[in-house]
Order: C-alpha cells, then structure tokens, then sequence
C-alpha cells in the first residue's frame, strides 16, 4: 500500500500499462511535454517517446482516429481535456466506435479509452464545468467509468486499457489532489460492480464520482441524527451493477440516487427509473433524485453552490425518503 | 470495373421492382476511382471509403457473393447483415468501411496510419471520400494532422461533382479542391478519375511516398456518377447536357478500347462474360441463402450480466 493522490493513481496506471503493453499509447492537447493541464500524464513523454503525444486541438478528429486506431492494433488512450468538449466526441462515440463491434458481427474489437474530468467546484463557468454522465452512458456498445478514489482510478483504468471495448473515463477536478491508499500490486478493477463506501440499515444513497464524498459526508451528517445510511458508490456507470443496487435497496427499503450531471433526463434519472423497475417491492417510499439544477453553470462562487449537488441536499434528501 | 457496374445494375433493376431495403448509393461511371486505387494495395494495407464504396469492395477483393449477400441481409454477408451496404467491412482483406457519416472515412484512415506508425508495419491506408466530404470539419483536422505526423496515409478525394444534390460550386470556396493540399504541406495532384491508370499511377506514387515514411497526399480524382445519389434520388439537378457528356467519359467503353489493343477484343469480351457469370451466380446464391437470426449485442447490455465475474 502506498498512500497517493488521485492523478498520481492514475498515473501510475498509465506508467504500468504502457510499460507492459507496446501497443498502448495516450495522446491528447498539453499532455506530452507539460504532463496535461491536470498533470496526468506528467513524466510520461520521458519514458515512452512518440508513444506520448501532444497533438492539435482537433477532438472531433482525434476520437475518431483512436476508434479505428483501437481496431487496428494498438490501445489508445485519448484524453480530453474537459468532459464539456466531449459533444465535439459525440460522432465518434455513437456513430463509430460503439457500433463496430456489433455491426461487422464481431470482427474487430474497440480497446480505446477516452479520458476526461469533468463537474464543478471551482469556478470555471458554464463551459468548463458539466458533467455529461448521462450524454455518454446512453450509447450501447460503450462502458463508461467513474472512479472516486485513488485505488479504484488505478485499478479501473488498468482494466479500461485491457478491456476490448470502448471506455469513458470519467474523472473530477475536484478528485485530482484527493489522496487515499493504493495497493502496490497489479490489482485490475472490475468494470461493472459497484461498492459499498459505508454500510447503513435505513436508507440507500446510491452516488457516483466525486458525488459520493458528498453522500459520504450526508451519511455522517445524518449519523449523528440517529440515521444510519448506506452509500454506495456505482464507480461503473455503465454497465451498471443492478445486483447490487437492488440487494441495498432490499436491505433498507428506501434509495435516495445521485449525480452531479443535470436532473432532467440525467443519469440519475436513470437510476431511479432502474430502482422503481427492479426494486419497487422492496420500497417503502419513492427515490429521491438529487443531481445539478436544470440550468447553465453559473460562475459566482455562490451561484454555483446554488446549482451543484451537495452533503446538505443529499442528507435533506435522505430524510425526506425517511419521512 | 465490370464487376461492379454490373453489381449495379442488377441493384438497380431488383430496387425497381421493390427487392432492395433502405437505400443503395450506386458509383456508375465512377468505377475507375476505387477500383484503381485498391489495385495499388496488398491485403495488409487498409482502405475506409463512403456509403458509395461497392467499386472498393470489390477491387479490394471481397466477394462479390458475400457482398451481394450483406446488401440483401443475408447470414453469409460480410458481416452478417448487421453491416448493410453503406457499413460493410472485412477485416481479412483490410476492407475498413463503408462508413455514411460524411467526411467521417477521412479520420478513420488516418487513426488506422497513425496504429501503423505506432506499430512501426510496413502497411498504409487509404481514405476514399467525396467532394461533399471535402467541406467537413474533420477532413481539415485529419489532413492538419496526418501532415504533422507524416502518417502513412493516402487522401483519394472522389470528386463527382455533387454533394447529395448540390453541386461543388455551392459547397466549396474554390474549385480545385487538390490546391487544399499546399496548406497543409503535402503533395496535390488532379487526375482524371475516369481513367483508371491515372488513377492507379498517381495513388502508386502516393502510396510509395506514404511507405517511405515521407506523409500522407491528396489526390483530386474528378469522376461523375451517372445514376443519381442513390435509388431514392428524384433527380432533376442534372442536365441531360451534363449527364451525355460525362456518359461518353464512362470509364468502362474508355478502358476496354485500350484493353483489346494490347489483349485483343476476344479476350476482353471473355473476361467481361465471366465477371457476367460471377455477378449472376453471385446473386443467385446470395438471394437463397439464410436471413440472420437475431442475437442480442452482450457488450451493448447496460446493466452488468449476472454471476459475471466474482
Ligand atoms: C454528417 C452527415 N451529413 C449529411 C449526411 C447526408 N448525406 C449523405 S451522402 C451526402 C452527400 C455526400 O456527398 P459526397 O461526399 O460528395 O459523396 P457522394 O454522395 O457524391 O459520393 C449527404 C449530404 C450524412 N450521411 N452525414
Ligand atoms: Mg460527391
């Protein structure tokens, strides 16, 4: 174990399987020479040569070259810099890369990773502070991740990078200096399965990314009130643990689901549709929803307080489940 | 060249009487393009191309039966008849795509030159994309960036002089689409399209380049289609002066002149019976033989199966 913050985790993760495997490759705008503006990819450039790109600021183009890229032989792993520049990725995510597989029945596999952090926090305004959860993990053929903790950062984006099918990698700003435990050998994270971040007999608060040290905060908050909440952290947002959602569910028969992309067709939406469809016997009342408000992201550090998901909403809406 | 018009026509008159599904993009009089590059390739080197791409399908060297049979949805197609005629793909002979998201076979041969580079293989790739295509966003990132990289890459622009129904005057600032080419630092040449060793001299010299390590080119191939956009076109937006000028240009009558001098008449008129042999069989056993039975995609699933994995 080693204690490391979340871009080292991921760092690491990159470090290791460009050294075990000559095909993988990582490129993207700023991440060679300067290490990416979250500094992600620092030293890299050092130690893999061309492997290590910096390249123009073409998204559209760059996506849709990993995805044939992917197909021919190597593992790439592109990284965009802000999850709000990810509609300039959307053809290549929903018309190309999570169609091959299916549609030329089988005949190529897609091993390409697409990096990106997105959600609020710090100011950056309306174009540089989303997260398009929803926009991604709509598209079959794709899987979508994302990781909260340093452990989990390293060892899922290993399996990404082994894994033969197109990823999002979903990471938050606020998570890069984050710091937390990592095991020191070559633990491959399980896309698909969830994690229980705390147990709790009286309601569920099923989270995802940096939303679950949120419902991680709630869950203390309403510990001291008498009210014992489990918070699980999804961690794959796509696919989607249903067993474990439903076995939590069945233990404390109420579910509060949330996420920091927008409420309105958002992913949390998702989650609640998936709880009243699997799980509606074992509710005792209906999920409560608590994801960004339906509007821009506003600037003013108290503005967007205003519009972000926070422990507050989550305990407020923890109770009213209870209630 | 002949495979293909054939292939055509025989699509032509099965729409006609209502056989086909969803529309068919048919490259009459535009043979020469695809069929002269993918002459230039090995089955290592890679070629995308449009939702117009039977003439690389077939001078890629696939089968005409399994190609006939994906146009109709059968099992034994290429991909099974999940593919359909715009999005075939065979890996086996480096067939990356049809693909009908406009400029989007640019990208895609470039992503596939840019794994070559990576992988340090002797191969190269070719994108085939039309003059509509030429105005897409991605057409100038990817040419900005296979330039930069000297990606082993070839640009055969298709040049038919209509974008769906509008003609390339209206879609593109200058005429000559080749001149782009400077811009971006690479070599661009004009040739005619509808002959088909113009077309296999300028993209061997592309590709040699390409092989050396020297980067990618573009070349203009000016060609015409002489059927319309596709079986659901109404038409209209040609004039008949246009269209008899360019059917005397058809790249065929041009090639088999040339052909029965050096081989002789007898010989030409033998090989074009047997690819009429060929395309009827091909039908014929392509028409008979089994839809797919539809099986669920595991990796599109969006909730994770149960009892996978610990
Ligand atoms: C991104 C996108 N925009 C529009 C279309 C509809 N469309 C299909 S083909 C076409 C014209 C393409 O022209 P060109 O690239 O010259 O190819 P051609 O049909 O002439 O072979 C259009 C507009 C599409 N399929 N994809
Ligand atoms: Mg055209």
């Amino acid at each position: 174990m080693a204690m490391m913050r979340y871009a080292e985790a991921l760092n690491r993760a990159l470090r290791e399987e460009m050294a075990r495997d000559q095909t993988v490759f990582v490129f993207g705008e700023d991440i060679a020479s300067y290490g990416g503006v979250f500094k992600v990819t620092q030293g890299l450039a050092e130690a893999f040569g061309d492997r290590v790109r910096d390249t123009p600021i073409s998204e559209q183009t760059l996506t849709a070259m990993a995805v044939t890229a992917a197909m021919t032989g190597t593992r790439p792993v592109l990284e965009i810099m802000y999850a709000d520049f990810l509609p300039l990725s959307l053809d290549a995510l929903v018309n190309q890369a999570s169609i091959y597989n299916y549609i030329w029945n089988g005949q190529v596999t897609m091993p390409f990773v697409l990096r990106t952090q997105g959600g609020g926090g710090v100011g950056t305004g309306a174009q540089h502070a989303k997260s398009l959860d929803s926009m991604v993990a709509h598209i079959p053929g794709l899987r979508v991740l994302a990781p909260v903790t340093p452990a989990d950062a390293r060892a899922l984006l290993k399996a990404a990078i082994r894994d033969p099918h197109p990823v999002v990698f979903l990471e938050h700003k606020l998570l890069y200096n984050t710091r937390g435990e990592v095991p020191d050998d070559d633990t491959l994270g399980e896309i698909g399965r969830a994690r229980i971040a705390r147990a709790g007999r009286d309601v569920s608060i099923f989270a995802t990314s940096r939303m679950v040290l949120e419902a991680e905060k709630a869950a203390a908050e309403l510990d001291a009130a008498g009210i014992s909440a489990e918070v699980v952290d999804l961690r794959s947002l796509r696919p989607l643990d249903l067993d474990a959602i439903t076995a939590s569910v069945g233990r404390t028969h109420h579910a509060v689901v949330v996420n920091e992309d927008w409420r309105f067709c958002g992913y949390a939406a998702e989650l609640s549709a998936t709880i009243m469809e699997h799980a509606f016997d074992d509710l005792d009342a209906p999920v409560e929803r608590v994801a960004t408000l339906d509007m821009p992201i506003p600037y003013a550090e108290t503005l967007e307080r205003e519009v972000i998901p926070d422990a507050a909403r989550i305990a407020a809406a923890a109770r009213r489940a209870l209630a | 060249m002949v495979l293909t018009r054939l292939l055509e026509e025989r699509l032509g008159d099965l729409h006609k009487a209502g056989k086909t599904r969803g529309p068919i993009h048919r490259c009459d009089g535009q043979e020469a393009v695809g069929v002269g590059a993918a002459a230039v390739l090995t089955d290592a080197d890679f070629i995308t191309t449009t939702h117009r791409g039977h003439a690389v399908y077939i001078g890629k060297g696939l089968e005409p039966r399994r190609i006939v049979a994906e146009i109709f949805g059968r099992q034994t197609g290429y991909c099974g008849g999940r593919g359909g005629h715009m999005l075939l793909g065979d890996v086996e002979h480096g067939m990356l795509g049809g693909n009908a998201i406009v400029g989007a076979s640019i990208p895609a041969a470039a992503g596939m030159a840019l794994s070559i580079q990576l992988r340090r293989e002797d191969r190269i790739s070719v994108a085939v994309f039309g003059d509509g295509a030429a105005q897409t966003g991605i057409c100038h990132e990817t040419m900005n960036i296979a330039a930069l990289w000297k990606l082993p890459v070839v640009f055969l622009l298709e040049h038919n002089e209509y974008g769906l129904t509008v003609h390339h005057s209206v879609q593109s600032s200058v005429p000559d689409l080749h001149l782009r080419a400077a811009g971006y630092g690479m070599p661009g040449e004009q040739i005619d399209g509808n002959d088909v060793i113009a077309v296999h001299q300028a993209v061997s010299r592309a590709a040699q380049r390409a092989r050396r390590g020297d980067g990618p080119s573009l070349i203009e191939a000016r060609t015409y289609r002489l059927e319309g956009f596709s079986t659901s076109d109404m038409g209209g937006y040609q004039t008949p002066e246009e269209l008899a000028a360019w059917r005397r240009r058809d790249p065929i009558p041009q090639s088999r002149e040339i052909l029965a001098e050096t081989l002789g008449a007898t010989r030409v008129a033998d090989v074009e019976a047997a690819a009429a042999r060929e395309i009827e069989a091909a039908f014929e056993t392509a028409l008979a033989d089994p839809m797919p039975a539809f099986v669920p995609h595991a990796p599109s699933v969006p909730y994770t199966a149960r009892g996978e994995g610990a």
